[in-house]
């Protein structure tokens, strides 16, 4: 059974902060299929288009027919754990602080056998569930995981590894006023969160839920703007040495096209939606970077909220959607950055939410506890990105199956 | 020098004439006005380092600013409403310089805003300031005195669910400063009108009058209770901003000593 994680003592001050080393990242351009699928949770192999083999490691050609037609398609997940080892001793500076490390063979249902990480919970001779995760490097790898849930199963320790857990981890939510800043709080406190910052721009203005969020146990709110540097700069000064997980909830949404509409609103998406959370990394990122190997309550995701519409243009939403896509740029160029460092940046896409601002729309919208409870599973998971809700599930696989064809079905009717 | 020039730059120089700075300083965080969501909305000031004496630009710093031209301590022309959009030279560039130094009296109503957020100024408190101290003088500013500059954070708009609760003037109250040929009116609140001004007939009577009749606003004034009822000079030169409706500005007032943080109406 799992070993119970325990809240992390008070540091002491005077050893030195671990600093954060990553397994090995050299992949071959096939292997990155693996990670593609890690990313959104999925667990893909190649199947061969011709002759239907599945096979591992991942190749340009089949290994049974030679053809090159080769597809990432979802496979059972179902193995057999036939022979695992406890490796001891290893040249490699991010394992050799991790020692002792299991590693195992699978044999999978589907065909191959996989050498893959092994759960704490799992025996040689255990049917085993598997998982494709990115591990600190970013990187696709497999996991043999307990078919029925065990104690404490995220607790394990190589299963942490390769998760962005909130348990025992200090939250900073950034907008007081969002819908979903409620419900996220609640989700994180079940997932066993240590502590939970709300930022709340413009307190001036009243109208937020800051008597009833500031009362709640382990939550403290802060004074924070996205939209202003300096505000940003100060709370990163205060709290950027102990938050380990940020979400950024602030959001500015207006209707309309591009025609029709100035550019004021347009800015002012751009400014929070966009630039804000280029001031968030700034001010934040630098010291979550240095803190990813930092214990238990080590800093670990970066996690943006972005409307599906990222990816292709909602036409009634035009410049909204336009700050949703250069946020999404800037997150690509984020996880560039934060690379070296294993700090993973979370997007968690959305359709439609139900509030105000997508008042007329017709259902399915989704509701906040529904997005909160995506992000807390993204977490949980350790995705990199995360779909919620069918509407951007539906966008997202028409997306990857032909960009071209959602722009002109999105487009169509004229905005 | 004329004699006039001179006795001023001597009674600055021996103290004699004070200068009172009006102003509140232009912080990201300083309250603007807010309306109903699916307006436009006057933007908060913000201020990005440009260079810091860095790489950036070795030997200087500056900043890039924005802001709404009604942010902070700011001035409204006659254009920022709709019943002043005809007035001739009514925006701040196209404005008479002599406008922006002129005599300026003060009407203390900060006793009654203390005990009612709603307070209003109407004719009868114009009428009581005047039999003390005389028919307020043509082409004066007149500036409502709440002490509602020394209020901060949540208590300054003063929102709640009906709207923000602030004192400002009733509509005959601007009629009667009207009639006095006055020009132009200020206060220490978001606004020139009252928190609830829109629901006055007219609505925001402050704005809708005194900008139709090509008068000017001062809002978000701090320090007045450093001014005298009468005798004191303001200084308010908005930016010359072309087609501006306002601007930010540094006010300042000329007040003769004796005085200054003295004397009360």
């Amino acid at each position: 059974m799992t070993d119970k994680l325990l809240p992390p003592k008070k540091k002491n001050p005077q050893l030195r902060q671990r600093v954060p080393t990553l397994p090995p990242a050299m992949r071959s351009r096939a292997a990155l299929g693996l990670t593609a699928a890690a990313a959104r949770g999925a667990f893909c192999l190649q199947h061969c288009d011709a002759c239907g083999s599945v096979q591992y490691p991942p190749r340009d050609a089949c290994s049974s027919c030679l053809s090159v037609d080769l597809a990432w398609s979802e496979t059972a997940r179902e193995g057999k754990l036939i022979a695992e080892t406890r490796i001891h001793a290893s040249p490699d500076p991010y394992y050799r602080e991790r020692l002792p490390w299991r590693s195992g063979l699978v044999q999978l249902a589907a065909g191959p056998t996989v050498l893959c990480h092994l759960h704490g919970d799992v025996r040689r001779g255990d049917t085993v569930r598997m998982d494709l995760k990115l591990d600190k490097a970013g990187q696709g790898v497999m996991i043999a995981l307990p078919v029925e849930r065990t104690p404490d199963m995220a607790d394990d320790p190589q299963l942490r590894s390769l998760t962005a857990d909130p348990k025992h981890r200090r939250v900073l939510i950034t907008d007081i006023r969002s819908p979903m800043t409620r419900p996220l709080i609640d989700g994180l406190l079940a997932a066993g969160a240590a502590h939970i910052f709300v930022g709340e721009s413009e307190s001036w203005r009243r109208g937020s839920d800051h008597e009833v969020i500031a009362g709640l146990d382990k939550v403290s709110v802060m004074q924070l703007d996205v939209s202003d540097v300096s505000s940003v700069q100060r709370l990163a000064a205060e709290i950027g040495g102990k938050t380990d997980i940020l979400i950024n909830t602030a959001r500015f949404v207006r209707p309309g096209g591009v025609l029709g509409a100035d550019t004021v609103f347009a800015r002012e998406e751009f400014e929070i939606n966009t630039l804000g959370l280029m001031r968030l990394a700034q001010a934040f990122g630098p010291g979550m970077a240095s803190r990813t190997a930092d214990g238990v309550n080590s800093a670990v995701a970066f996690v943006n909220l972005l409307s599906v519409h990222a990816l292709s243009a909602d036409p009634q939403y035009g410049a909204f959607s336009a700050s949703q896509s250069a946020a999404l740029s800037i997150s690509q160029t984020l996880r560039a950055e934060f690379r070296s460092s294993g700090l993973r940046v979370i997007n968690v896409y959305a359709g439609p939410t139900d509030d105000e601002w997508h008042q007329p729309l017709p259902p399915p919208k989704v509701p906040p506890k529904t997005l909160a409870k995506t992000v807390v599973t993204a977490l949980q998971e350790g995705l990199e990105d995360a779909y919620c809700g069918d509407v951007a599930k539906d966008l997202e696989e028409r997306w990857r199956k032909d960009a071209k064809v959602l722009e002109r079905e999105l487009t169509g009717g004229g905005a | 020098m004329s004699d006039a020039i001179s006795a001023l730059a001597g009674a600055l120089s021996e103290g004699s004439v004070e200068v009172v700075d009006l102003t509140h300083t232009l912080d990201p965080d300083f309250p603007v006005i807010i309306l109903p969501p699916e307006f436009g909305q006057c933007a908060r000031f913000r201020m990005e380092e440009v260079s810091a004496y860095d790489g950036r630009g070795p030997a200087w710093k500056w900043h890039n600013i924005s802001m709404n031209e009604h942010t902070g301590t700011h001035f409204d022309a006659p254009i920022h409403w709709v019943s002043g959009r005809d007035v001739a030279n009514g925006a701040v560039d196209e404005i008479d310089p002599a406008m922006f130094v002129g005599p300026v009296v003060v009407i203390d109503c900060s006793e009654g805003a203390a005990s009612d957020d709603d307070f209003e100024l109407t004719p009868e408190i114009i009428a009581a300031w005047e039999s003390k101290h005389g028919t307020i003088p043509a082409n004066s500013w007149v500036l409502m005195r709440t002490d509602w500059s020394k209020r901060q954070g949540a208590e300054y708009l003063n929102m709640a669910d009906d709207g923000p609760h602030s004192p400002g003037p009733t509509p005959a109250a601007i009629e009667q400063l009207l009639s006095r040929d006055i020009r132009g009116f200020g206060t220490e609140t978001v606004g020139t009108d009252a928190g609830q001004g829109a629901h006055y007939t007219p609505p925001y009577p402050a704005h809708y009058l005194l900008h139709g009749a090509g008068k000017f606003g001062l809002q978000c004034l701090s320090n007045l209770d450093r001014l005298p009822p009468t005798g004191a000079m303001l200084i308010a030169p908005p930016l010359k901003i072309k087609g501006g409706t306002g601007s930010p500005l540094r006010v300042l007032a000329l007040v003769p000593h004796n005085t200054a943080s003295g004397d009360r109406n």
